[in-house]
């Protein structure tokens, strides 16, 4: 069975051949069917360029797409089995929101009484019942939000892109929405594709999710290899503030003279510990404290579960961690 | 105990005078130029109206000023039937011209002009607008006279059967080119143009990009998406421009004097009858027409939602 989606070494430069912005530079992807699928990376990564170049904004400089088996490469938007829910939402205003969600219908060519039928029934899906007879300018940040899901879901695309789809949202609403997507994609069994700078939100909601970085996939895996074993640096630094060691305290602890990464959780105060430094700062996180030591000129830092005798800043503790915290990357 | 405020000035007190109220600032900032627009402007347009209502004695040539509906039954008459029908069809053609010629410049302007030129191009909407009209117009007589450029040109490239055929049209043709409404039309149209692409580039630019891929990600080919989104959200401008195209060919005495057969239009019928014939009141009643026809333009155009987008 062919993959959902598939990268083979695509790039896409911007400017001029000469002195090239490599935007995404040689890419190889694949996502499974069915599959909800995070692309996580700071902006400018690259990540977002990726998400146009399937649903078909951007055509590779090299390389090619296939959605299902199938070169889309130069394949117009329109006539790509893919559809997007917008950073923006980009819902019409002139239309209500019935006719929103029946757009992909209409320019179809499906009649008045069965599209509406079924923009109904994608509204009911999202909780919007009673709200088809509203402009879009109506509606809350969330509200559009469902509509503008519901408005590429009608479609029954293949494949569902979705561009920092709770980037507008306050917390509250974003937590909700989190569940409510991910309960959407397993019922209706979609590929989703989704692009966000927020590695709590890729680490929650996807089952795989890829770390862009320069234009470049740094790392392909689940939340968990992601989050416990970074390949590099940056994904260590990037996906959940982890502590980078550099070789040579690696090395002081028992590891290889490579860059190593621990997790701040997994220290915990020791008086027999291998890590010793100064307590620089105290921080009150709400579920734990967060306390940063200086040892060798480097800043660690450990969160601290409720309960815990606390020390004081300038106090001199020791650090201590099971020994397969200790996670040695590929970076020399 | 010293004072932790230094000693306040007359400007100080002042900004505080206005800190404090900040209606009275906005009342003193917007009190002369509400006089000027309810004074002079809905003033004298109170006084044209109540001028329309008044009718002329035929005998002494005098001004009655008692209220009548004599002077606007007048306007029924055939000749000046005729010349509000001419006036009415001239503008809906150079209105409808300019948004056909507008809209791909507007559209090119606000979607992918950048920088240096989108600076060209304002400037080439604009340096039109900074010669005189009147040497526009009378150079357009030229270009379009029998012995003109465009004559020269469709004779050196051998298309004269073009031009003959458009002066061969009924009603609308003529000798040449600068004596028939065609050549009025093309005057008028390119006359009028900046004030229907500037609004509809406006109106353009406020459109996000996400809204047309957005379009195009839900299946709508190129042509879809141009009637169901970009034309509909684009409608505030091209209302706003076609205001301005309408109105102002309505209201125009000059150019239907230069390019044309000589045949009467609103502006003409206006400036003969208050200047050499005197019949004020008439000319009143000819001056409420535009506005008439705006006003009903206006309310067709706002119930057929074409400002729900604004």
């Amino acid at each position: 069975m062919p993959a959902a989606v598939e990268f083979r070494s695509v790039s896409r430069h911007f400017g001029p051949a000469s002195a090239p912005i490599k935007a995404v530079d040689g890419v190889d992807l694949t996502i499974a069917e069915g599959a909800f699928f995070a692309m996580l990376g700071p902006s400018g990564s690259g990540k977002t360029t990726c998400l146009r170049l399937i649903s078909g904004f951007e055509s590779p400089t090299a390389g090619e797409i296939c959605i299902f088996g199938q070169n889309v490469s130069n394949t117009p938007p329109h006539l790509r089995n893919v559809n997007t829910v917008f950073q923006d939402y980009a819902l019409f205003p002139h239309m209500n929101v019935r006719d929103n969600v029946a757009y992909g219908l209409m320019v179809k060519g499906m009649g008045r009484a069965q599209r509406y039928a079924k923009a109904e029934e994608m509204l009911a899906l999202v909780h919007l019942d009673a709200y088809g007879s509203r402009k879009p300018g109506q509606l809350s940040g969330g509200q559009r939000q469902r509509v503008a899901l519901a408005r590429a879901l009608v479609n029954e695309p293949k494949v569902l892109l979705l561009d920092e789809p709770l980037g507008a949202l306050d917390l509250k609403l974003r937590e909700a929405m989190q569940d409510e997507l991910k309960s959407l994609q397993q019922r209706l069994g979609i590929t989703f594709v989704f692009v966000t700078h927020d590695q709590h939100e890729a680490l929650s909601m996807a089952d795989s999710l890829a770390v862009f970085n320069d234009g470049k996939i740094a790392q392909i895996g689940t939340p968990a290899e992601i989050y416990a074993q970074p390949k590099t640096r940056f994904v260590a630094d990037f996906v959940g503030s982890s502590n980078v060691l550099p070789p040579a305290l690696t090395q002081s602890l028992g590891g290889p003279a490579k860059w190593s990464s621990l997790r701040p959780e997994t220290l915990h105060i020791d008086p027999a510990g291998a890590l010793s430094g100064i307590v620089t700062s105290l921080r009150y996180l709400g579920s734990g404290h967060r306390v940063a030591i200086t040892t060798q000129g480097q800043d660690i830092a450990a969160i601290l579960p409720s309960g815990t005798a606390l020390p004081e800043p300038g106090q001199e503790i020791r650090l201590g961690f099971p020994p397969e915290a200790l996670h040695v990357m590929v970076d020399p | 105990m010293t004072a932790i405020l230094p000693a306040k000035s007359i400007a100080d007190r002042l900004t505080t005078l206005f800190w404090r109220k900040p209606k009275l600032l906005l009342a003193l900032l917007i009190t002369p130029p509400l006089l000027w627009l309810g004074v002079i402007y809905l003033g004298s347009l109170a006084a044209l109206l109540l001028q329309s209502f008044y009718s002329i004695d035929e005998f002494s040539g005098m001004v009655v000023r008692e209220f009548t509906l004599k002077t606007y039954g007048e306007l029924l008459r055939p000749q000046n039937y005729d010349i509000i029908l001419r006036t009415l069809t001239m503008s809906a053609a150079v209105t409808i011209g300019s948004v056909i010629l507008a809209f791909p410049i507007a559209y090119y302007a606000a979607r992918y002009a950048k920088g240096r030129w989108k600076a060209v191009f304002y400037l080439g909407i604009m340096l039109p607008l900074w010669s005189s009209y009147l040497v526009k117009v009378y150079a357009w007589k030229l270009i379009l006279a029998k012995e003109g450029i465009l004559t020269w040109a469709v004779t050196q490239t051998h298309t004269n059967f073009l031009l003959d055929a458009a002066l061969a049209l009924p009603g609308i043709g003529g000798n040449s080119l600068s004596t028939s409404y065609i050549g009025m039309f093309l005057v008028f149209t390119y006359v009028w143009l900046p004030f229907m692409i500037l609004p509809m580039q406006a109106a353009l630019e406020r459109v996000p990009t996400s809204m047309l891929e957005a379009s195009q990600d839900l299946g709508a080919t190129s042509s879809q998406t141009f009637r169901t989104v970009i034309v509909p959200l684009a409608l505030p401008g091209i209302i706003a421009g076609s205001i301005f195209t309408f109105s102002l060919t309505m209201g125009d005495y000059i150019i239907p004097q230069i390019v044309g057969n000589s045949a009467n239009f609103i502006g003409m019928a206006v400036y003969q009858l208050q200047g050499t014939a005197g019949n004020t009141p008439l000319a009143a009643a000819f001056a409420v027409i535009p506005i008439v026809i705006m006003l009903i333009y206006l309310s067709l155009a706002k119930r057929a939602g074409a400002f729900d987008a604004l």
